[in-house]
């Protein structure tokens, strides 16, 4: 069975495991679910699978997608079923599907953030925090391969919104998934930066749904 | 999760070996369980969660209706820091919940230069160091493993010690513990009790009284305590439990891979190896029911590598059709199936052959010293005859990646021995140029020499280790005739040695010694970027002892060893005797060729010995 994609969630505990080892976590739990992937050919053969948006270790995820090819037949809902007696905890399979739609079509990503604020009052951060977001430009150094380089970010959120809680500000942004991929964790870096007196004490976010170019849920 | 920990977590290295949840962990219900224990390994996630043994006791503790085992692992210095700046003491994986909750702490130590870390484990967990500061019943801290097999150095530490294997030892205690916290007993009265479970030593109720040249003068039993705290085995291995649904680490460890364990004991008796005296006697694993228990672990994991554990895997008797069988199952799955620790003859190289048809690796022998005579005297049974015409199949076959492992400083050795590693490694060289099936692709020969540690319960356990100049003197010596552009040379450290000598056959005061060397900074000592021979000399300084005593000196037969209240099965009379064997540079057969009556039957209770 060929094209295949896989929808899922990574909380909890899971959201430690790496980019690499998330591959690999993958690939044992198709085994051990009696589903064998398919490999390449050659002389270091290797399951063919690839993700979506690779996640930062420490962000969690509603909506990491994963495509696979596996090797015989298998009914689409068996292999949620599956799955997810095989998975370690906090990796859940939430459908399994025959793709139409390439990665490359994703655009934007809807991401839930909570800001913890210690010792200052989550309420009095909010209109600093609207102010700064709502800037025309945000300017922040980046480390990259080539090394620190300046990059704007302000075009790659398309929206975002403040709220307060108990001890916490949480957000909502609408932020680029994909050309230019904005890591949600620049928000508090930009704070950091640029107002960091309105820098959280912590800051982790949550991916809740990803689109393509027209805003339309991207499967 | 904790909060703090929350914070933490993403700016340490590789997070997930603190987090735990991975796949096949054991979560018990709190409500339903009444003791807890947490299996401790005295180094990293990536060592201790490859360790067969860890794996064994995990499973089978958690076998215990009402017992909740988890796991615990030294954090690495990045991780300790903000723990200790966070004020976060250290927990268990499964449930997170700090060790001092916990009854029992039991640490697996497999090598003495994990000694400081189970110190600093301890203090990471808020818990009094010493036996002695810890009143009440629980946490109760005890530790098992190889090292223990000379407890002293330790027994400041712990309340009890393990001697020889625990899968059924530690059963026995924790019912005892459960009775002791139902009754209320006192730690003291446990302990005295725990003292007749078959295995456990109590340091309390030994008492080593010294001669004023700091030798011992005997080891006084207290309380009516045993007079020789004999060694556990398992004597039903073949039926023992296995763990064929172990961990699968969402992280990469050391050996991510399943371990099928053949056998225990060897039946080689090369004199120099601890491991070869004491996991006597010799039990085997029957073939099928090892085949069985490789698919059941490779199905239960998804693993995609298999592996065989033993002291000697060519002494398997049914190795070939074990392999046939692992082999029918893992070559359509493209499971890949690999060998360590084969003797250099013919038979085993027809068997990499027909296991190595996924990948092709490289071979490693272990001839131990560079001359026949030197091989004879420390009953290495391996001719370069066999080595020489291994290697020739190799190279043949397409191998072109050798590695030979050598020790420097072997009782009786001179440099015409040492000089021989050079002229073996070059044979093996002309071997190639004469023999290769493929010159175009090179040849790789790496040869590796470590500094020669006598160890406890061994026929070298009197013997003075070579001082750290004249041990450098010849690797240098060595170095000067590696001049072959294809033999790579690297030696180990002569530092590291000399603390792991002192270590290995020291009494009670080196307790202090770790305890000073902990407290100046000391931890994670097996890692080269932490050891630090200049702590170490000066808390042996601050001390007033020498390491040279321990390391350098040679011992009659009649001084009172540290380790003399542990019977280890194998008499030390037998030892002697292999010691003035290996002085007369002449063999001992091996255990199938002829019964040595080394006295490792004794531990059998009537069951046999499968040598």
């Amino acid at each position: 069975m060929d094209n295949l994609r896989l929808r899922f969630s990574k909380t909890g505990r899971a959201v430690y495991i790496s980019h690499l080892d998330l591959m690999r976590t993958m690939q044992r739990a198709f085994l051990r679910a009696g589903m064998p992937l398919k490999y390449s050919e050659g002389f270091n053969p290797h399951a063919q699978i690839s993700f979506a948006l690779p996640l930062s270790v420490g962000t969690a995820s509603r909506c990491d997608l994963m495509d696979f090819h596996l090797n015989g037949f298998m009914s689409l809902s068996e292999i949620p079923f599956r799955l997810n007696r095989a998975l370690p905890e906090g990796i859940e399979v939430l459908e399994a599907y025959e793709w139409e739609n390439k990665f490359k079509n994703i655009k934007w990503l809807d991401v839930e953030g909570v800001f913890e604020y210690d010792d200052r009052s989550p309420s009095e951060m909010l209109p600093g925090l609207m102010d700064f977001f709502a800037r025309d430009s945000i300017v922040i150094k980046k480390k990259t391969k080539s090394g620190v380089n300046d990059a704007d970010i302000a075009p790659a959120i398309r929206s975002v919104a403040f709220d307060a809680g108990a001890g916490v500000v949480t957000l909502k942004a609408l932020i680029s998934a994909q050309e230019p991929t904005l890591n949600p964790e620049l928000l508090p870096s930009a704070l950091e930066q640029l107002a960091p007196e309105l820098k959280p004490d912590f800051a982790s976010f949550t991916r809740m749904q990803i689109y393509d170019a027209e805003m339309r849920i991207f499967r | 999760m904790d909060k703090r920990l929350r914070r933490i977590l993403p700016r340490v290295q590789k997070p997930a070996r603190y987090t735990g949840g991975e796949y096949n962990q054991i979560i018990k219900d709190k409500p339903s369980v009444d003791l807890r224990m947490a299996l401790c390994f005295p180094d990293t996630y990536e060592i201790g969660m490859s360790n067969l043994g860890i794996k064994i006791l995990y499973g089978a503790i958690n076998g215990m209706d009402g017992v909740w085992c988890e796991r615990c692992f030294a954090p690495w210095g990045d991780m300790e820091d903000e723990m200790r700046s966070a004020g976060i003491p250290l927990w268990a994986l499964e449930s997170g919940d700090p060790l001092l909750a916990f009854d029992a702490i039991g640490f697996s130590v497999g090598y003495e230069m994990a000694y400081t870390n189970v110190v600093n484990m301890l203090d990471l967990a808020g818990i009094p160091l010493r036996s002695a500061e810890r009143t009440s019943l629980t946490p109760l801290v005890f530790a098992g493993g190889t090292s223990n097999v000379n407890p002293e150095p330790m027994a400041d530490f712990l309340d009890f010690c393990f001697i020889g294997e625990g899968e059924e030892m530690d059963k026995e205690l924790l019912l005892l513990l459960r009775e002791a916290k139902a009754e209320g007993w006192s730690k003291q009265q446990f302990l005295s009790e725990a003292a007749n479970i078959e295995g456990i030593y109590v340091p309390s109720l030994y008492e080593p009284i010294y001669n004023d040249d700091g030798t011992l003068k005997e080891m006084k039993v207290k309380d009516g305590a045993p007079e020789f705290v004999k060694r556990r085995v398992v004597t039903d291995f073949d039926s023992a439990y296995f763990p064929t649904a172990p961990i699968v680490p969402s992280t990469e460890i050391v050996h991510d891979r399943v371990t099928l364990e053949l056998f225990r004991g060897c039946i080689r008796g090369c004199r120099f190896c601890q491991a070869g005296f004491v996991y006597r006697p010799v039990r085997s694993r029957d073939g099928e029911r090892l085949v069985r228990q490789g698919i059941e672990s490779l199905e239960s994991t998804g693993y995609q590598e298999i592996t065989l554990s033993s002291l000697s895997t060519s002494d398997y008797r049914p190795l070939s059709e074990l392999c046939d069988g692992l082999l029918d199952f893992c070559i359509p799955r493209s499971i890949g199936l690999s060998l360590p620790s084969l003797r250099a003859d013919n038979f085993s190289i027809d068997l990499m052959s027909k296991v190595q048809q996924v990948r092709k690796s490289g071979l490693t022998f272990a001839p131990e010293a560079g001359t026949q005579r030197l091989r004879d005297a420390i009953n290495k049974n391996v001719t370069e005859e066999d080595l020489l015409n291994t290697c020739r199949i190799a190279f043949e076959g397409g191998w072109n990646n050798i590695k030979l492992y050598f020790m420097l400083g072997l009782p009786t050795e001179t440099d015409e021995d040492v000089l021989g590693i050079s002229e073996l490694a070059m044979k093996v060289l002309w071997l190639w140029k004469s023999h290769a099936s493929n010159k175009a692709r090179g040849v790789n020969i790496t040869v590796s020499t470590s500094c020669f540690v006598p160890k406890p319960h061994t026929p070298f356990q009197w013997e003075a280790q070579v001082d750290m100049g004249e041990y450098r003197r010849r690797v240098a010596l060595l170095r000067e005739h590696m001049r072959a552009k294809a033999i790579s040379y690297n030696w180990h450290d002569a530092d590291t040695s000399l603390i792991e000598a002192v270590l290995s056959r020291g009494d009670r005061r080196i307790g202090a010694v770790i305890e000073e060397v902990w407290r100046t900074g000391g931890k994670l000592d097996s890692w080269t970027e932490y050891f630090s021979f200049a702590r170490w000399i000066t808390a042996f300084e601050k001390c007033e002892l020498d390491p040279k005593f321990y390391a350098c000196r040679e011992r009659t037969f009649d001084e009172v060893l540290p380790w003399s209240r542990v019977d280890i099965g194998v008499k030390p009379e037998f030892l002697w005797h292999e010691r003035e064997m290996c002085y007369k540079a002449e063999l001992s057969p091996d255990c199938r060729k002829k019964c040595t009556n080394c006295g490792a039957l004794s531990l059998m209770n009537g069951g046999r010995c499968d040598g």
